[in-house]
């Protein structure tokens, strides 16, 4: 089960600029739990304190957003993509202006 | 004896297969010249000598009926054969031409107030089908707010000023600096220092005169928001606060204005269509903004210079698309682009029912 996680780049400081991490896992949250016990940092930026994830923080699974599929509870087959995409403001348009 | 390639009608015959259920593909085969003089409603305009290869993109089903017309019945004919010879089974040549029509008594379509130098500077869109005269005339009587004359309003705001979108209302509060100038190709080097939306005013006056700038040297809030959006058509969102994108959705939301939203972070961008009533809004996408101390904090992040290029002139194309209604927008549908890479990827992005700007609660989710 090799599933490959696409990190903004607003979060590549905590996966060591790694733009897609390979884990593995049968559902979102063994794939996230996965992600983030390989880098720790991101852990916090993706889960509130309770494990559910944050609110600005979106994740897709094969393009869908979770929200509508099963949360953290969506299936993840092999050779999936899941992208993670957090709000942006200041910073993609800081460099904008 | 042989099939007939095509059929011949008369005006009269051919007005009521205009009115049919099902019309035929009315295509105008004269010249430029002739075409601007006046034509038939609802035709589209493929002068006969590039026919054959401006044919697919007008019709590219062979078996479609298709109604050809020129001035006088002979080179419609001789189109039809052209057409019959690559493969098209279903055509008419209207015998008499638009003169034909004209004598019969039956309305001919005027060209539009376009001026001669309007046709010369638009001729690549009054060539298109899905433009033409109509569609420049469309964009010509638009009004886009720009938010923001920085990486994403500059290459935005020339494309959209060359493509004569007549009335652009630019926001922006902060002046040209040296530092814009590797990639906010609408200001210039002796600019430096100028209030960016003068500037821009400048470059887009002197880029199409048809165009009106409407300059405010000012930030978005949700005081002058409304006010900002008065009369306007679509929205280039170049913000760079969620203070002023969230204010700027809510309301768009409330009016009914589509915003074309988009955000670059060094080599990497993303944009998609917000349309009230047909798909999600930004508050569907990002329901609250992180708190101060979760954003990243980006303000010193690099970005290569072509990256809001790229971005920015996407987000003119899909403004030209809605304001033109062709196309297939990206309404719903979030697209991610990796410079480095060389990769889109497509994400699906819904409405929310219970989205507290646009859901089933509000005033505006019902439409939807
Ligand atoms: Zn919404």
């Amino acid at each position: 089960m090799s599933i490959s996680v696409r990190i903004p780049p607003v979060l590549r400081t905590q996966t060591g600029g790694a733009k897609l991490v390979s884990v593995d896992g049968a559902s979102l949250s063994a794939v996230l739990t996965a992600l983030t016990a390989a880098h720790p940092d991101l852990r916090e930026q993706i889960f509130e304190a309770d494990g559910t994830l944050r609110r600005w923080v979106n994740v897709y699974v094969d393009g869908a957003d979770v929200r509508h599929l099963a949360g953290l509870e969506t299936p993840t087959q092999d050779g999936i993509e899941v992208v993670i995409l957090p709000a942006m403001a200041g910073g993609a348009l800081g460099s904008a202006r | 004896m042989t099939t007939k390639l095509f059929t011949e009608v008369d005006a009269k015959a051919a007005q009521q297969l205009l009115e049919s259920p099902t019309p035929p593909l009315l295509i105008d085969v004269r010249e430029q010249n002739e075409w601007d003089a006046g034509y038939l409603h609802g035709a589209t305009h493929a002068p006969k000598g590039m026919i054959s290869f401006t044919i697919p993109n007008i019709a590219p089903e062979k078996s479609a009926p298709i109604l050809l017309y020129c001035a006088g019945g002979v080179r419609s004919a001789a189109a039809a054969e052209t057409l019959a010879g690559l493969g098209y089974t279903n055509l008419t040549s209207m015998a008499g031409g638009i003169n034909g029509w004209s004598a019969a008594g039956l309305p001919v379509v005027e060209t539009t107030t376009l001026t001669p130098e309007q046709k010369s500077r638009y001729s690549r869109h009054l060539l298109l089908p899905g433009v033409g005269a109509d569609g420049q005339t469309k964009l010509l009587n638009s009004r886009v707010l720009m938010v923001g004359a920085g990486g994403l309003g500059a290459p935005a705001a020339l494309y959209l000023a060359a493509a004569g979108v007549g009335k652009l209302r630019i926001i922006d509060f902060d002046s040209v600096e040296a530092s814009n100038l590797q990639r906010q190709v609408i200001h210039t080097t002796d600019r430096v220092g100028m209030l960016k939306v003068e500037s821009a005013a400048v470059q887009i006056r002197a880029l199409n005169p048809d165009v009106e700038v409407e300059p405010i040297n000012d930030m978005l809030t949700t005081e002058n928001v409304a006010s900002l959006l008065n009369g306007v058509d679509l929205v280039i969102d170049g913000t760079d606060t969620f203070e002023a994108r969230y204010a700027l959705n809510d309301a768009a939301v409330k009016l009914g204005i589509p915003v074309v939203h988009a955000g670059v972070f060094r080599f990497e961008g993303q944009l998609t269509v917000l349309a009230p009533g047909r798909g999600p809004c930004y508050r569907c996408l990002h329901p609250t903004p992180p708190p101060a101390e979760m954003a990243p904090s980006c303000g010193v992040a690099g970005v290569l210079g072509v990256l809001p290029g790229v971005i920015g002139v996407l987000q003119a194309t899909e403004a030209l698309k809605m304001l033109l209604r062709i196309g297939e927008p990206l309404i719903g549908r979030l697209l991610l682009w990796d410079a480095l890479e060389g990769t889109f990827t497509e994400l699906t992005v819904k409405r929310d029912p219970h989205c507290v700007a646009c859901g089933d609660g509000t005033a505006k989710g019902g439409a939807a």
